[in-house]
């Protein structure tokens, strides 16, 4: 019944990992070859995998872990994908019905222990009710503001036969609204006819609506001429390569896109929730903007920053209609002052804010990713990332053509994370170039997962810049804490090429800058999966930067180039 | 590294202190929210309340419509303007959350609480308590020659108000509902 309900929902590719309390279903699962089951080695990384499936198709990744330990492991994945609002749905065992709340072998208060980092979660205590359940775990994680479900199911209820409901339109009484006020937008369509520095700031809501969103996107930013800038997690819906296109914002955002959040008189959010890491000092954030914002959660608008213009809906939707709008009102901007405007763009990013030499016979991890790119671009890539400096250099220096090819860990910024979702994305697009762009402490956290890669002959490159340290948390005490480097090393360190041998797959190390390319290359063209160890500059700080606590204003621009700025453009910076 | 200009060691830089600058004047404000009735969904509203650090001053539940398997829960929280829309938008998220009503701000509306108190004394202290109840139309739902048991209906400021006078006359025991409220009118 379950698997049945799995097909009708139209799943292809589960991840997950048996035990006593799932041996019902792993027994349905054995029986049918509809869908295929992934074996991951750690219920975490079952979860990764199921979200890295998810981003780069669009469709919700499906995950079967057992009840206690199994439920626990897959926590942190529920926790990452509610944070980056990636539809995700778990079936975890629970023990039978009659021994619930009895400390029985592998129980766990599993709906309790993720009540807080799911959308929803039920548990379903009888088999007549377990389709419908299921379906409505689809309907919850897919429509809306997307997220984790999970469904818990006692043993009992999974041997019993009851009867199957196929999904049907929905009953359900959620269903969140996708229209935008029309009001609202005629008021936002007016303020950018009026506004004489516009910028979009996109995020992570264009790509959860849908290819549709982005294209919709792209049509509003060519034909108005605005600029837009992008958080780490819409990174694609706009093309790097677009000619709007001012980089990432935020923390270590570019320096032109961070200028223009700051000095912009119209800031228009498009599915981002102006997170602390976006935000700088929140009440230093874009002082002279009308600010609109979009979004289809009505609890983003006005959370943190106030908005002048809310705007509930889903992206697609929304921005259909503001081109509507603006169309029939004649499509009008303020073009004169917003040529001027561009050229104060153009001023801030002649700075070249991701300026870097490479010099001598040590590689720099930008240097690194400069040439990854340059070898991949071509390619049907698609790029994940573990958490640190690494992740901060990949948003910068590679290029994001398009929606759902980038993988990262957003809001919470899971360590372990990437290995995982390479798992997943190669499996949903088996012919294509899967990289996951690593710190080496980020990619030991789930490199058990090297058996999955290699079981499944999944091609997954991982590209670790091995710089021997944890190096976002080195660069913070070298900044904020004195230089007191405590516990920031990356000791005792695997022989990365053993290590991928050791499980039948191909190692990679590459020191010299002079090699770099060839090795790449070498990586690229291997059929199988590969561990690149890249060593990298061990004391490599990620620029620009905006401190904790700092406004976009003062960012920092990094040890080489802060002299030639500061004459440049005298006071703004700190 | 002088370049960049920040103290070194200075550990004020916290990324985690970066609260808006809305209004900070708390306001009390009475939600209804109807709910499904199903097993957790009182967790889910307490979650979300402890979880996100807002005020709780009282919260009452029960099933209102048995057939529609829906609970009415009544909560009284304070909080500046934008934690209480945080609040609500916040609560209107829940799955299971089918309406939420400012009732604060949605027109007039009736509050209520019951609420026993157990007052133990003998002599002048006794009479009075008996004397102040009359007044305050509180029932004696239990007595002994030493103490008795009010039973108080009304808004929760008059409950407030029967238990300052009672302290003094050997108050020992209070057991209070929580408000229900209903908007007034249509
Ligand atoms: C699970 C988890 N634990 C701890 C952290 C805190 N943290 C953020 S970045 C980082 C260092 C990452 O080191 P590495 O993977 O080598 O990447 P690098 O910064 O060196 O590129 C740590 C420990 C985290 N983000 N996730
Ligand atoms: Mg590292």
């Amino acid at each position: 019944m379950i698997v049945q309900a799995l097909i009708d929902q139209g799943v292809d590719t589960v991840f997950g990992y048996p035990g006593g309390a799932v041996l019902p279903i792993y027994d349905e699962v054995f029986q049918q070859n509809a869908i295929r089951h992934i074996l991951v080695r750690h219920e975490q990384g079952a979860v990764h995998a199921a979200e890295g499936y998810a981003r780069s198709t669009g469709k919700p990744g499906v995950v079967i872990v057992t009840s206690g330990p199994g439920a626990t492991n897959a926590v942190t994945g529920l926790t990452d994908a509610l944070m980056d609002s990636i539809p995700i749905i778990v079936l975890t065992g629970q023990v039978p019905t009659f021994m619930i709340g009895s400390d029985a072998f592998q129980e766990a208060d599993t709906v309790g222990i993720t009540r807080p980092c799911t959308k929803h979660n039920w548990l379903v205590k009888e088999t007549d009710a377990l389709s419908g359940v299921l379906h409505e775990a689809f309907h919850v994680a897919t429509q809306g503001r997307p997220g984790p479900v999970l469904v818990d199911i006692p043993k009992d209820v999974q041997f019993a036969t009851g009867t199957y409901m196929p999904p049907k339109p929905s009953v359900s009484h959620y269903q969140p609204k996708v229209k935008g006020d029309m009001e609202e937008i005629t008021e936002l369509v007016a303020a950018m006819e009026k506004a004489k520095k516009p910028v979009f700031y996109t995020g992570g809501g264009v790509i959860n609506s849908g290819p549709a969103a982005s294209q919709l996107l792209r049509e509003l930013v060519k034909a108005t001429g605005f600029p837009i800038t992008s958080t780490l997690m819409g990174l694609g819906s706009y093309p790097a390569s677009g000619q709007n296109w001012l980089g990432m914002l935020g923390m270590h955002g570019l320096y032109q896109a961070n200028m223009a959040m700051h000095d912009c008189d119209l800031l228009i959010n498009i599915g981002a929730r102006f997170d602390d890491r976006i935000t700088g000092r929140i009440d230093a954030f874009s002082p002279k903007s009308t600010k609109a914002h979009i979004d289809i959660d009505p609890s983003s608008i006005n959370k943190v920053i106030k908005t002048d213009i809310p705007i509930v809906g889903d992206v697609g939707h929304v921005l259909e209609d503001i081109l509507k709008v603006w169309k029939s009102r004649g499509r009008k901007t303020n073009s004169e002052a917003v040529a001027k405007w561009w050229q104060q763009i153009e001023e801030w990013k002649a700075i070249d804010c991701l300026k870097f030499t490479q010099t001598g016979k040590v590689i720099k991890p930008q240097h690194a990713l400069v040439r990854l790119e340059e070898l991949t671009r071509k390619h049907d890539r698609y790029i994940c990332t573990e958490v640190g400096q690494h992740q901060m250099w990949a948003a910068q220096y590679l290029g994001f053509e398009d929606p759902n090819r980038w993988m990262t860990s957003g809001g919470l910024g899971t360590m372990g994370y990437g290995f995982p979702a390479s798992i997943g994305v190669q499996m949903a697009h088996p012919d294509a170039l899967v990289i996951n762009v690593a710190g080496e402490a980020s990619w030991l956290m789930n490199m058990q997962e090297m058996g999955t890669a290699v079981q499944y002959r999944l091609p997954v490159k991982q590209f670790i810049l091995n710089n021997e340290r944890l190096g976002m948390v080195r660069q913070w005490q070298e900044l904020l804490h004195g230089e007191r480097y405590s516990q920031s090393w990356s000791e005792a360190l695997p022989d990365f090429v053993k290590l991928a041998e050791a499980f039948g797959a191909k190692g990679i190390i590459c020191s010299d800058p002079d090699d770099l390319d060839d090795a790449i290359m070498e990586m690229i063209t291997h059929d199988g999966p590969v561990i690149f160890d890249c060593l990298v500059e061990k004391h490599e700080n990620c620029f620009p930067m905006i401190p904790s606590g700092k406004a976009h204003n003062e960012m920092l621009l990094g040890e080489a180039q802060t002299q030639g700025v500061i004459d440049s453009k005298g006071s703004v910076l700190v | 590294m002088s370049a960049l200009k920040i103290k070194k060691g200075a550990t004020s830089h916290s990324a985690y202190n970066l609260r808006p600058t809305f209004s900070d004047v708390e306001e009390r404000h009475t939600l209804a929210v109807l709910v499904e009735n199903e097993p957790g969904v009182l967790a889910r509203v307490i979650g979300l309340f402890s979880g996100r650090g807002y005020n709780i001053d009282s919260l009452t539940v029960a099933e209102v419509d048995h057939t529609g398997h829906l609970s009415r829960i009544t909560i009284v929280t304070s909080g500046t303007p934008q934690v209480i829309e945080q609040i609500k938008a916040q609560l209107g998220r829940i799955v299971t959350v089918h309406d939420v009503h400012d009732l604060t701000v949605e027109g007039a509306s009736v509050e209520r609480e019951l609420a026993m108190f157990k007052v133990s004394g003998t002599g002048d202290k006794r009479v009075e308590a008996l004397r102040l109840a009359d007044i305050f139309r509180a029932r004696v739902v239990d007595s002994t020659l030493e103490s008795f048991i009010f039973e108080i209906t009304g808004a929760p400021d008059k409950i407030d108000a029967f238990a300052d006078l009672m302290r003094p006359l050997g108050l020992s025991d209070v057991a209070r509902t929580g408000v229900a409220a209903l908007s007034r009118g249509e």
